[in-house]
């Protein structure tokens, strides 16, 4: 039961961690100031919750380290994050549907986790929600201006749904862990939250004028450990300081 | 000895100067017990770069104020939202230049709801326009004037 918590709360805070990773690329390189803040703002907001379940993780596993060795020091395929928040920032309209289509989750997700009846996962929620509204109003505001734009935003934007929607497909597939941590009444069984999630996701989509893919193939293996070969790429920079000098301190 | 209030009102909130971490109502209680003392705080946002330095500066005043044993807990439960300024620190905020939350913490989980009208804290006029959602901090979001035209942060409903 520790050690499935242990792995429960390390997934959380990998999500949060890693799509926080990828939008701090963005810093420096918004295609205009307001946007940059923005997704770097959100990108803050991810990283405190990933802390606050990597504090809380090192203390479930009870040994001797910290929210940083979770952080720094654990490879691939000890991480759980689903695939979705790993892929590329691509262009711009790849990241505002990754993140559109990662928020509409959150969003459901966390509303869920603040019934848990771990007090603190239960409190980490509900921190968290309040910062989760307003990304998901953002994401879904630039997924509405883009696609239904200019014809170039609107074509790059329907790209952007082709190419992620296969990563779509793990939000919602509970995984035994899932399903165990749910039993208990401390996680969420993610399979109830699809009906919800296609109704938000086409919501927007319609709005925006795209097309929802006609279903095919979804890929999973994120939540246990299985990634894409992007992961490695982002714990490359992520890690490298703790790596090239091990216990480095500022 | 100083009350722990008026140690605590001494603590700033390193972003936005003109608050204290009373006013910004981010402690949550305190307990004294001779040179020992407990002080609870929350985080405003989970990621706010902030809290470990308003840590630090609890730390220091009360031990400038000759407490030895001092303990700070962070606790996240019941999340902060703007409704623990207090109306102080509001009036504060709007002489600094900051325009204060208008209203209560709402449900932001609600799509394409009507914004509110943020009036200037330069000149009070309520022909504003936002210009971003995400501001200069986690805590406030962009406006601009468009009688007095002078851009400004809101700090956001949460």
């Amino acid at each position: 039961m520790r050690q499935s918590l242990l792995t429960y709360t390390l997934s959380l805070g990998d999500n949060s961690m890693i799509l926080g990773q990828r939008l701090g690329e963005w810093c420096g390189h918004g295609p205009i100031l307001e946007v940059d803040m923005a997704l770097t703002n959100i990108s803050l907001d991810l990283f405190g919750q990933a802390r606050s379940y990597m504090q809380y993780a090192a203390e479930v596993e009870g040994k001797d380290r910290t929210e940083d060795d979770m952080a720094f020091l654990r490879d691939a395929r000890e991480f759980r994050n689903v695939l979705l928040v790993e892929q590329d920032n691509g262009d711009f309209a790849h990241t505002i549907v990754r993140q559109f289509f990662f928020d509409a989750y959150h969003q459901l997700f966390l509303k869920a986790l603040c019934e848990s009846a771990d007090e603190r996962l239960s409190a980490i929620a509900q921190k968290s929600l309040k910062e989760v509204n307003y990304h998901l109003r953002f994401s879904s505001e630039w997924t509405i201006r883009l696609g239904d734009g200019t014809e170039e935003s609107h074509q790059r934007m329907q790209a952007a749904v082709e190419a992620l929607w296969p990563y779509t497909g793990e939000l919602c597939t509970s995984t035994a862990l899932d399903i165990e941590m749910a039993d208990l009444g401390i996680g969420v069984d993610v399979a109830e939250l699809k009906a919800a999630y296609d109704q938000r996701i086409a919501e927007v989509l319609k709005e925006a004028t795209l097309t929802i893919p006609e279903s095919g193939w979804q890929q999973t293996g994120g939540k246990e450990g299985k990634h894409t070969e992007q992961l490695g790429f982002i714990l490359t920079e992520l890690q490298w300081m703790q790596r090239a000098y091990p216990g480095q301190k500022w | 000895m100083t009350s722990i209030n008026d140690i605590l009102e001494t603590v700033k909130d390193p972003e936005v100067p003109v608050l204290s971490i009373l006013d910004l109502g981010v402690v949550r209680g305190t307990e004294v017990n001779g040179d020992q003392v407990k002080v609870v705080i929350t985080p405003t946002y989970t990621g706010c770069p902030a809290m470990d330095m308003i840590e630090a500066n609890i730390r220091k005043a009360l031990k400038v104020a000759g407490y030895q044993d001092i303990t700070v807990e962070t606790i996240l439960s019941p999340p902060w939202t703007t409704d623990w300024l207090s109306e102080a620190g509001k009036e504060k905020l709007r002489a600094y230049g900051i325009a204060p939350p208008v209203g209560g913490s709402e449900d932001k989980s609600v799509l394409w709801a009507e914004d509110k009208v943020i009036p200037c804290p330069h000149c009070d006029s309520l022909e504003t326009t936002k210009i971003s959602e995400f501001g200069s901090t986690a805590c406030k979001a962009l406006y601009r004037c468009k009688s007095c035209l002078e851009p400004f942060d809101y700090f956001k409903c949460h």
